[in-house]
């Protein structure tokens, strides 16, 4: 095999000469990803599905992720934007730490994140004897819902932005410092606006992140209707027999997918509008 | 360089500080205290009697503010315990989950408040033509873990009788290994008696050989920390009444 001498091709040119061999095994990638989704269709009462989707323990269910799905993205955001400044401005050691340990929620087990969070803010843990002997407990809470669901988003959020802040600013901030700007000001009226779409696609996939947690919430937060009952814990306990209805659990999951589905969507054409 | 890292220290330490701040005032506000609660965790197998009972409860003591109860695993619920969570009221399927909390004195003298005996839990009409534990070798059959009182009972039984099995699944609860045969996914399960008459018109039982040896005791606790309301609810749960409502739905006299 000789490698061609005109190496760089433009995509689209080599785009036409996949072996033929290597599609089916691409079809059934495509397959495999989209036909359980399917799957989950026929088996919606769709005619029942309003009524499903409004029980008083789905709707609390729903309200209760709403809620702290947006709180957890709030805590994203204070945590996420100062720590993406760091990595993309950090000496190259530190900020390469740093980006393995962000990284580390997201390749973890929801579960293990669950479980470190129970042992560092249980009743034994080196957090929990400490708000403990203020009487403040945070595990089987909705503070513990919020917690778990904040340690799965935030990678989300932080890499997001960290990407868009490396190639934002730039000469325009040297130039504005060299003119006196100081730091603050830079980072309000040239970098975070440079940043904006990467802000907005990370808290938005740390919202999608945020809702859809389920194993680290199981683990810390517990299964506590209206308290702890997010919407996928609501879903795990109707197929053990308890809580909401099957019926009002496949509706949820599927409003699930839909709502999964229409942020990745939306974020698509955004970044495309935006050129990002 | 290193002045710039001391920099990037500055910044970086308040925000987190901040941030940290605001986490914990998230969690102050998603969770206000009203002045008399009742929360009750129960083992998964209750969740009609203790519905029921909490329903009644709360009707005839409108200022307790009843909280929806947490039904799951025995073995679940008292780790959550052990973990910090804290109702006011725990009753677990077994006395060997209870007994962790009373020696970690988190709860109260327990009284036991009700019975249950195993059965094979199959489709209706038994498709399979199961008659005893030793034709659950021939089907897929899903069992209860055995940490769990159901799991624990289901093993003595087993052993009892000289069979063993190779199960398709090891449940965390008992409700969830009888739903596993309502959704088709298995053929059978050992589960409570009370399990399949919650779901009469999907599941028949079939009582396996010296079931009546292995009973398992259900006693209800207050935790030390509970409220006046959860001391009034375990009365409830032992008093004729409540035996009464329990009885309704399968389970024995204590």
């Amino acid at each position: 095999m000789s490698a061609p001498v005109n190496a760089v091709r433009p995509a689209r040119e080599a785009g036409g000469r996949i072996p033929p061999l290597l599609l089916a095994p691409a079809v059934l990638a495509v397959a495999l990803l989209t036909l359980p989704l399917l799957a989950l269709l026929p088996r919606v009462d769709w005619a029942g599905a309003p009524q499903a989707l409004t029980s008083p323990e789905a709707l609390a269910a729903v309200s209760l992720s709403l809620r702290t799905g947006l709180v957890a993205v709030g805590c994203c955001l204070i945590l996420g934007v100062p720590l993406a400044l760091v990595l993309a401005r950090a000496p190259s050691p530190v900020a390469a730490a740093l980006r393995v340990l962000v990284t580390l929620p997201l390749v973890l087990p929801p579960l293990v994140g669950g479980l470190a969070l129970l042992y560092l803010f249980g009743r034994q843990g080196w957090l929990g004897q400490a708000t403990g002997a203020v009487g403040i407990s945070v595990p089987f809470t909705t503070a513990a819902v919020v917690l778990a669901q904040t340690f799965v988003a935030l990678p989300f959020l932080v890499i997001s932005l960290e990407g868009a802040l490396r190639t934002a600013g730039g000469r325009a901030a040297t130039v504005a410092a060299t003119l006196g700007a100081s730091r603050w000001t830079v980072l309000r009226r040239i970098t975070l606006p440079r940043a904006m779409p990467g802000l907005i696609a990370g808290t938005v996939l740390a919202f999608a992140r945020a809702v859809g947690e389920f194993g680290a919430t199981a683990m810390v937060a517990g299964n506590a209707p209206g308290r702890t009952q997010t919407i996928p814990m609501a879903i795990y306990t109707a197929f053990n027999g308890a809580g909401v209805s099957r019926d009002s659990a496949l509706a949820l999951a599927v409003l699930l997918v839909i709502v999964a589905l229409v942020i990745l969507i939306g974020l698509r054409d955004w970044r495309r509008r935006e050129a990002w | 360089m290193t002045s710039r890292r001391r920099r990037l220290a500055a910044v970086g330490v308040p925000a987190l500080a901040a941030g940290l701040l605001g986490l914990a005032g998230c969690g102050t506000a998603a969770a206000p205290e009203p002045a008399e609660s009742l929360t009750v965790y129960a083992a998964a197998s209750l969740v009609g009697p203790v519905s029921d009972l909490l329903a009644e409860y709360a009707t005839d003591h409108s200022e307790v503010s009843v909280e929806p109860a947490v039904f799951d695993g025995s073995s679940t619920l008292v780790t959550q315990i052990t973990e910090s969570a804290a109702p006011d009221v725990i009753v677990t399927a077994n006395e060997t989950t209870m007994a962790d909390l009373t020696a970690a004195g988190l709860v109260d003298q327990p009284h036991v408040v009700a019975t249950n005996t195993l059965v094979i839990a199959v489709p209706e009409g038994n498709p399979a033509g199961i008659a005893s534990l030793t034709d659950l070798a021939d089907v897929d059959t899903v069992l209860c873990a055995p940490q769990v009182p159901c799991g624990d009972a289901g093993a003595t039984l087993l052993q009892l009788n000289q069979v063993e099995l190779d199960p398709l699944s090891l449940e965390q609860n008992v409700t969830a290994a009888a739903e596993r045969v309502t959704s088709g996914a298995a053929e059978a399960a050992l589960v409570y008696a009370t399990d399949v008459a919650a779901r009469e018109d999907q599941l028949d039982a079939i009582v396996p050989a010296r079931a009546e040896e292995v009973v398992n005791r259900y006693p209800a606790a207050t935790l030390t920390t509970a409220s006046p309301a959860g001391a009034e609810f375990v009365e409830l749960l032992g008093s004729a009444r409540g035996t009464a409502v329990l009885a309704d739905y399968g389970f024995g006299p204590p």
